[in-house]
This record gives C-alpha cells, sequence and structure tokens, in this order.
C-alpha cells in the first residue's frame, strides 16, 4: 500500500493516496506501515524497556548503598535471587548487565533512534513514507521479537546474562566460570543477532528515504539538523553494527560448536578446555567497532533533536548551520577510528594506544564547535523555555560535563589508572546516557502534539525537567571522586577492600538521588499516558515552527498530506529574520517556514 | 485454564478502564489552559535556570570539600608523579572550560529568557568565531595528545635495562598468586595444559625446565622499593585486570597470552603508613569501622594501610574480592624474605 502512497513522486499527483484499502485494526495499529504509527510503537515499546533498565539499576544501586542491608521489595522482584531481600551476587552482575544492554540498544538506540527516525525523516523532508513500509514494519517487529527474548532472557533459571553489557568472553562463552554464561547468554546473543538485523533494515531504509525521497526545493542544505544527524547515524550504524553482529556470531560458535575464535588455554574448575589459539582481545576489537560508534548512534540523535528544539524555542536560526553538519559527519568519521581507547590496557600493542589517544582526542574538536554553537543560538534569542526546549539545554550541560572527562579517559597515560573505575561510569552517563535521554525527553515534549494530536501538560513537564535535572547531577557528579579513589565498576559490594569503607556516605547520597529521579520519570510516565487521552488538543503548528511537519494535517492518514506535498523554499531555520526595513518577513511573525516561498527582495542566506 | 481466565479479566479491565476514560473525556470542561510556555514560565524558568548554575557550581565545590580526601594518596611509583601532574593539569583545563560553558550556557537562558514582542537576533554565521573555537580546542589537545603520547611512550616501554625484578602475576577466579623468577631472575615455562592439582603445581610450571626449578610462588607480593620491576601476567580462565591503583598500574590479565606492565616502586610501605593524608585516612576509616564493630557487623577490625592488588575487570560472582596484599619494602628486608621462601623445586619434593 505505501507503494502506492508514492508510487507517483509528482507533486502535481497528489489526492487519494490512501482510499483504495481499508484499515482494519490489525493493518492500522499492530502491522503498520505506517511510518507515524511504527514511530509510536518504537517509542511505547522503547519507553516499557527503559522503565524495566531504570528499575533494574533503583534496584543495584540499594545494594551499592547499603551491601547486606535487607530490602523486603527485593525479594518480592527477585525472589529466590535475593534470599531474605538480600541481592545474590550472581543477580547484581545480571542487573548490571541486563540494565546496560536495555538502556544502550532497546531505549537509546531503537527508542530514540528508531522513534524520531521514523516520524520526522518523512515528515521533515517531505515524503509520504518510508522509502520501504514494508520493510520498516519488519523492522519494528524485529525489534519487538528482540525485546520479548531479552526480557525472557530474564526467566531463564541459571539467570540472565551476567558478564556486562559488554559480554567480553571467556567469561560469556563458558557456562563454568559463571551461571549466567549459560541458557542466559544464549538468548541474549539471539535477541541482539535480532535487534542488528533490525536496526539495519531500519537504517538502510531512513539512509535510502533522505536521499531519493526529499520534496521539491528541499536540497541536502536546507535539511533541518534533525535529519542531517538521523541521516548520519543511520550510516554509522550500517558500518559498524554487522561487525557486531559478526563478534556474536563468532561467539555463538565458540560457545555451541567449540570453534575457538576468542578462547585458548583455559584451566577451569579442575579441568583444561580443549580451546587453543584464540583470543579475547580479538573479541574486544570487534565488540568495540561497533560498541564505540553505538555511543554516537545514540547521541547524535539527540543532538540533532537538540538543534532543532532549541532553534525553534530561540526563535533564532541555528548558529553555524554548516559548521554544525560538518561536526555530525566529523564525529561520525572519527568515532568509527576510536575504538581502541577501550582497549588501552587490554594488552593491545601499546602503539596502537597510542594511534587510538590522538584519534579519540581529536573528536573533542567538532564536539567543542558543537557545544559552543549551541550557546550562541542562545546567545540573544528569546527563549520560549518549554519543556523540549529545557531539555535541550540540559542536554548541552550534561553533554559538556560529561564530555570534558572524555578528555581525561581518551589519554592513554591517564586512562591507566582510572579504566573501569567508577570514573569511566559517571562519564559516559553523563555524557551519552544523560544527555541521551535528555534528547529523547526533548524530542518527546516537541514532538507530541504531532505524535498524539494533544499537548502535554507543561506544567508537569517542568516538575519532571527540574528534578531530573538536580538528581542526574547528584548522582553522577560525586560519582567521578568513587572512581578517583580507585573503586572498580561490576564490584557487588565495597566492603572487602577497607580502603573503601569511607566511600560509603558517597555511594548512599547518589542511591538517594537516583531514587528521587527515578519518581520523576513516574511523573512523566503519568504525563505521558495521561496526555495521549485527556491532553489539550493542539493547534495544527503549536511551536511556531518552521520544519515541514507542522504543515502536514493534525489528523494522522497514510500519506501525510491530503493534497501536493509542500514544495521547500528556503533552510528550516528562518527564525526572527528581518527585511532590510526591520520588519519580520512575514509581518507580525517571527518565523517562516520552509515552504514559503522567498520575498520580493529578500536575501537568501548561504549560510 | 487459570491463564486464559487471568487474561480474560486483563482484557476486561482494559477495555473498562477506556470506557471509563472516554466517559471521563466527554465530561471534561474544556479548559482554555495554554500548554506552550507563557511569558511567565519563561520568567520562572529563566530564573531556575540561573539558580541551576549555583547548584552546578555548588555541587561541584562540595564534592570538592567533602570528597577530595578519599581520592588516591601520593603515587607510590616512579612513572605515578608524571601521571599524577598530567592528571592535574588536565583537569585545570577541564575546570576552566566547564566553569565557563557551563556560566554561558545558564546564564543565557536566564537572560535572554523570552517576552512577547521582544525580537530574537537573526544571527546564523559568523566565520571568524567558528575558527576561534575550533583553533582553540586544536592547539590546547595538540599540548594535551603530545603530552599524554611522551608520557604513555615511556611508561609503556617495558625492557630490560636496569636489572628489572620479573615477577609473574597469575589470575584466576577468584584470587591472584605472584611468582619470582628466583636466583636466576628468569620464569620457568609454563601452561594451563601442565597445571597439576594432585601435585599444587597450580600455574602450570614445566617441572623439565631448569629456569623453574628456583621459582618462588607466593602469596603476598613483596617488592623492593627503587627498583623496577617487570610484570608478566597470566589468566588461566576469564579476563581479570590488575590494578595497583597506589602505583598508578594497571594491565589485563588475558587467557592464552603474557602481558606485561613495568613500575618502580618508590615509597615502602612503612613510609606510606607515615604519610599524613594516609594517617588521617586510616583514623576516619577506623572511627567508621569501630562503629560497625559496635553494631556487631562481621570484617570490621581496625585497619592498617597497605597497598592493594585488585582485580578490575569484570571476571564473576566473587569479582568483588579478588584481591592481594603488596608490601614494598627494602632491598634488604626483601632479600631476607625472598630467602625464607621455598622454590619451585623444593615445593615438588614434598609432594
Amino acid at each position: 500500500m505505501s507503494e502506492h502512497a508514492h508510487a507517483h513522486t509528482d507533486h502535481h499527483e497528489d489526492d487519494h493516496g490512501h482510499h483504495h484499502h481499508k484499515e482494519t485494526f490489525i493493518t492500522k495499529y499492530v502491522f503498520s506501515q505506517d511510518h507515524k504509527m511504527i514511530s509510536k510503537q518504537y517509542l511505547i515499546t522503547g519507553l516499557i524497556m527503559g522503565i524495566i533498565g531504570i528499575a533494574m539499576s533503583l534496584m543495584f544501586r540499594l545494594q551499592l548503598a547499603w551491601p547486606g542491608e535487607s530490602f523486603p521489595i527485593l525479594e518480592t522482584i527477585l525472589g529466590r535471587w535475593a534470599p531474605d531481600g538480600v541481592m545474590d551476587a550472581d543477580m547484581y552482575l545480571a542487573l548490571v548487565t541486563i540494565h546496560g544492554t536495555i538502556m544502550v540498544f532497546f531505549v537509546l538506540t531503537a527508542g530514540l533512534s528508531g522513534t524520531f527516525s521514523n516520524l520526522l525523516i518523512p515528515l521533515q523532508i517531505g515524503a509520504r513514507d518510508m522509502a520501504s513500509g514494508f520493510l520498516n514494519m519488519i523492522s519494528y517487529w524485529l525489534f519487538w521479537l528482540s525485546s520479548v527474548i531479552m526480557l525472557m532472557s530474564l526467566f531463564v533459571e541459571a539467570g540472565p546474562a551476567a558478564a556486562g553489557w559488554t559480554i567480553y568472553p571467556p567469561l560469556s562463552a563458558l557456562p563454568l566460570a559463571q551461571p549466567g554464561s549459560g541458557m542466559g547468554m544464549t538468548l541474549w546473543l539471539v535477541s541482539m543477532a535480532i535487534f542488528i538485523a533490525s536496526s539495519l533494515l531500519g537504517s538502510l531504509n531512513y539512509i535510502v528515504t533522505v536521499i531519493n525521497l526529499r520534496t521539491k526545493g528541499m536540497s541536502m542544505t536546507r535539511l533541518p539538523l534533525t535529519i542531517w544527524a538521523f541521516l548520519v547515524t543511520a550510516i554509522i550504524g550500517v558500518v559498524s553494527f554487522p561487525v557486531l553482529l559478526s563478534a556474536a556470531l563468532l561467539l555463538i560458535m565458540d560457545r555451541s560448536f567449540g570453534t575457538s575464535f576468542f578462547l585458548s588455554d583455559i584451566f577451569i574448575q579442575g579441568e583444561v578446555l580443549h580451546y587453543q589459539g584464540g583470543s579475547p582481545v580479538l573479541f574486544e576489537h570487534l565488540f568495540w567497532f561497533l560498541g564505540h560508534p553505538e555511543v554516537y548512534i545514540v547521541l547524535l540523535p539527540a543532538l540533532g533533536i537538540t538543534s532543532e528544539v532549541m532553534s525553534t524555542n530561540a526563535r533564532k536560526p541555528i548558529f553555524g548551520y554548516r559548521a554544525m553538519v560538518a561536526s555530525i559527519i566529523a564525529i561520525a568519521f572519527l568515532s568509527t577510528i576510536v575504538w581502541g581507547h577501550h582497549m588501552f590496557i587490554s594488552g593491545m600493542n601499546p602503539f596502537l594506544g597510542s594511534v587510538f589517544t590522538f584519534t579519540t582526542l581529536l573528536i573533542a574538536i567538532p564536539s567543542a564547535v558543537k557545544a559552543f554553537n549551541y550557546i550562541t543560538t542562545l546567545w540573544k534569542g528569546n527563549l520560549q523555555l518549554n519543556p523540549g526546549m529545557l531539555f535541550s539545554i540540559g542536554l548541552v550541560s550534561t553533554f559538556i560535563s560529561g564530555g570534558l572527562t572524555g578528555i581525561i579517559l581518551g589519554d592513554s597515560t591517564l586512562d591507566i589508572n582510572v579504566h573501569d573505575t567508577y570514573f569511566v561510569v559517571a562519564h559516559f552517563h553523563l555524557v551519552m546516557g544523560i544527555s541521551a535521554l535528555y534528547g529523547l525527553f526533548a524530542g518527546v515534549y516537541h514532538w507530541f502534539p504531532k505524535m498524539f494530536k494533544r499537548m502535554m501538560n507543561k506544567n508537569l513537564g517542568y516538575v519532571h525537567f527540574w528534578v531530573t535535572a538536580v538528581a542526574a547531577y547528584g548522582v553522577f557528579f560525586p560519582m567521578h571522586f568513587v572512581g578517583m579513589a580507585g573503586v572498580p565498576r561490576r564490584y557487588y559490594e565495597n566492603t572487602a577492600f577497607p580502603m573503601f569503607d569511607e566511600l560509603t556516605d558517597v555511594n548512599i547520597l547518589i542511591t538517594i538521588f537516583a531514587l528521587i529521579a527515578g519518581v520523576a520519570q513516574l511523573i512523566f510516565l503519568y504525563n505521558f499516558i495521561s496526555s495521549i487521552f485527556y491532553g489539550k488538543p493542539t493547534e495544527q503548528n503549536p511551536w511556531n515552527s518552521n520544519t515541514l511537519e507542522w504543515t502536514a494535517p493534525i489528523e494522522h492518514f497514510h500519506g501525510n498530506w491530503e493534497g501536493a506535498i509542500p514544495e521547500v523554499h528556503r533552510w528550516a531555520y528562518d527564525y526572527s529574520k528581518t527585511m532590510p526595513d526591520g520588519e519580520y518577513v512575514i509581518p507580525g511573525q517571527d518565523f517562516v517556514p520552509q515552504h514559503i516561498p522567498l520575498k520580493e527582495n529578500e536575501e537568501e542566506l548561504h549560510h | 485454564m487459570t491463564v486464559l481466565f487471568t487474561l480474560a479479566i486483563l482484557l476486561l479491565i482494559a477495555i473498562a478502564i477506556w470506557q471509563m476514560t472516554k466517559i471521563f473525556e466527554l465530561s471534561q470542561l474544556k479548559t482554555e489552559v495554554s500548554q506552550v510556555a507563557t511569558d511567565k514560565d519563561n520568567r520562572y524558568n529563566g530564573i531556575l535556570m540561573f539558580l541551576f548554575l549555583i547548584f552546578i557550581y555548588g555541587i561541584t565545590i562540595f564534592s570538592f570539600a567533602k570528597y577530595s580526601k578519599t581520592l588516591l594518596p601520593v603515587a607510590a611509583s616512579e612513572h605515578g608523579a608524571d601521571y599524577d601532574q598530567l592528571l592535574w593539569v588536565s583537569f585545570a583545563i577541564i575546570f576552566f572550560v566547564q566553569t565557563i560553558t557551563q556560566a554561558l550556557l545558564h546564564y543565557f537562558s536566564y537572560r535572554y529568557r523570552g517576552k512577547k514582542g521582544n525580537k530574537a537576533l537573526y544571527y546564523a554565521d559568523n566565520d571568524r568565531l567558528e575558527f576561534i573555537w575550533t583553533i582553540i580546542p586544536v592547539i590546547v589537545l595538540a599540548g594535551l595528545i603530545i603530552w599524554g603520547l611522551y608520557t604513555w611512550t615511556n611508561i609503556m616501554d617495558i625492557n630490560d635495562e636496569d636489572d628489572p625484578l620479573i615477577v609473574e602475576l597469575y589470575a584466576q577466579q577468584f584470587n591472584w598468586t605472584a611468582r619470582y623468577g628466583g636466583a636466576d631472575n628468569v620464569l620457568g615455562e609454563a601452561n594451563v595444559r601442565r597445571i597439576d592439582i594432585a601435585k599444587a603445581n597450580i600455574l602450570g610450571i614445566d617441572e623439565t625446565d631448569p629456569n623453574a626449578s628456583d621459582d618462588v610462588i607466593v602469596k603476598e607480593l613483596h617488592l623492593p622499593v627503587g627498583r623496577k620491576i617487570n610484570f608478566k601476567f597470566r589468566s588461566q580462565d576469564v579476563l581479570h585486570s590488575a590494578y595497583m591503583p597506589h602505583f598508578r598500574a594497571q594491565m589485563n590479565c588475558v587467557p592464552g597470552m603474557t602481558t606485561e606492565f613495568s613500575f618502580t616502586p618508590t615509597i615502602t610501605t612503612a613510609d606510606m603508613r607515615l604519610d599524613p593524608d594516609v594517617i588521617e585516612k586510616v583514623k576516619r576509616t577506623n572511627a567508621i569501622r569501630a562503629e560497625k564493630a559496635a553494631a556487631g557487623i562481621e570484617n570490621s577490625d581496625p585497619w592498617e594501610f597497605d597497598y592493594i592488588l585488585l582485580c578490575n575487570k569484570i571476571c564473576g560472582k566473587s569479582h568483588y574480592n579478588m584481591q592481594m596484599k603488596i608490601i614494598v619494602e627494602t632491598e634488604e628486608e626483601y632479600n631476607a624474605w625472598i630467602e625464607g621462601q621455598r622454590t619451585f623445586a623444593q615445593q615438588m619434593e614434598m609432594q
């Protein structure tokens, strides 16, 4: 049916892209090929996974703050994994592992990029749908399947995967090494293999759509930065995810078919295993070849969303559009050649460490340019502090705070003593976890009217933002000190080392802030769900935005625009643009949407 | 059957909620509250942005004031001093940039909060500004990269100059073993395939290798102060990481290969215990431990400072308690200690 919708891309062939086929419940809500419905499916699945992932983190934060203390709620939730309310050490590692996996892949990759790439690519470039609605549908349902398998693994008898989200072999390869490396790890690998297939189908679709289906006048340099971010994200996904698939497949072979890709010389539980000649370092290379670009797969869409939301709400063009595009591309390129900075002390040749230090610190340059450009975008603006805008500003703040400590970790020398400590945990949670979540929230608040035809409650949005912002820094700022004191990550408790005794206080503080942050997300959930049903019905263009999605009718139907697809005549950032006489281009209105032709005497800037 | 029944009930509840919400929705009076930020919202949130800046500075100062003392004491190795210097210079740069950028970000958010009738400046581009904030990071980072790489190359240059002591650190779930080369300072050949539990050859040492007979295998790491130590790391099962934070030293232990790290300890354990920071830390820690002991919590004996080797790569259930004590002592003390240890050959004979 989507073929029909855009079989004719001629702009005068407009109408009735959707009236030949009857929509049933199944085709409309379940196996929908409409990108808008698929984006909602991604968002809601992502949010459900997010609830689970965050709940897991709260559980292990309890253990870290009050080790050995009995919490009846843990026994209620974890059952025999928390006898008498005290979490089992294997379960602790499992929770850490699944928390990481869910948040990185299921929430921040699929939930963020999946949701907004699907929603915004066709609407902002002026297309009736994705290039292939069918592949898009398959992509979502593969994601759904992988989510279900990942959740199923939680109920395996020996427990879910527990080797850390990086699943380094041999720990992840040998059920003898830990119980979670049995069936739990098998399901983890199967789930991730399906997830990768889903991600690839999605990414290929995004790339083809952006390249081929832009409406008349929508040149690449007129694309909103959101689309640039989604396009480049999809490209690095296509480049790097297949490598993770190969790592997963080889690990499956080592586990199930006795090959020795990653294993060699192992003596465990009284016996020598037959593995010979493999290397865990090889796995680390393959894993981080995806794993590092993955950080930017998570972050770039958030930055793209922020660019758009910030410009709209500042009533100013984004500062340095071309520099922003160049930065996105530079970050994406560099992100694929820095993976070794996760492996400085893995036993890899130190010379390689030098090379990776060099490329890693280079990535700070485009990142700095982006940060400065965001700040300049705010300068002399007329800032409309909507919740989406607050989250965008919050993103820039955490992106800077978290990004700066990357200078420590990216330096092979300095990495020696903070590697795998809480310093790393604090760093990446701020720079990619919290920042990307803020991007997700900014996107949800901003495009909720487009998705659900209603507005979210702004006051609940404000409470949500401020509590989250304070709690996020409250959790992750002091955590740097825990790392600098030498506390390794993934420790079930720190009581085995008297030198860490005086850090118990910090851990309690962190956990309290984490619990507060968790409660704040309930406000968001309430706002989200109740606004879907009772929110104030939206206007056509609630934020007075320039981009094309706000010209599409509020009412959803497959094909997006009733008549012809609007033609684009200008870039997306003509906010507060004035004519030579000082009057706005459209008198009395501080924005000029992309489909409005240039006025007489109006100069199109060569931004 | 019960499953079916439960599903049916859940379905009915869902339908009930759906219907109730419909009724509720129809009964709602349409209120005319705008969900778009008004001038008042902009004012309040703008002020909060400014307060948030103070909060960020506040939590920074608070953390430094309260937690600086928990950080690691002075580096106890030769390269550790270089490490610390580079670390603090990097931190100085980071805090400078952090303070300024956060101030600009939040101050602008406050200063330019929206008001009806205000006009934003249409300011899309400025090549000179862009150039400035590209080139400044380039210069600063170039400096850091060069300094970092110089230090890194020095640290990772593991060679046999200056008669280093050869020590093997052997990792397994969930403990460490150390092996010294003995009188010849050469480690005997070893492989997991030679492990013989019955003969207590737990490191898989080749009994026929002449270099192996004088090897010394111990569960406590003794290092002579001022002498370069070349570590060889092995693991028999999964990845581990030998983390010696006081020496700013860390290297992964990888099954199937031998990894290396080298450092020269500069402060003996006895001297470190006299360091004012360490004395204070021990005092604070023992106050906490006394409280715990009073509350009847186990393992709360008073603590005496010791260097420690930790596992810092997730390795399974007891990862959090995989440690070994490190003792740095004078050359004479070390020699006396190693004299008193049994060699590998002596151990084998006893079997």
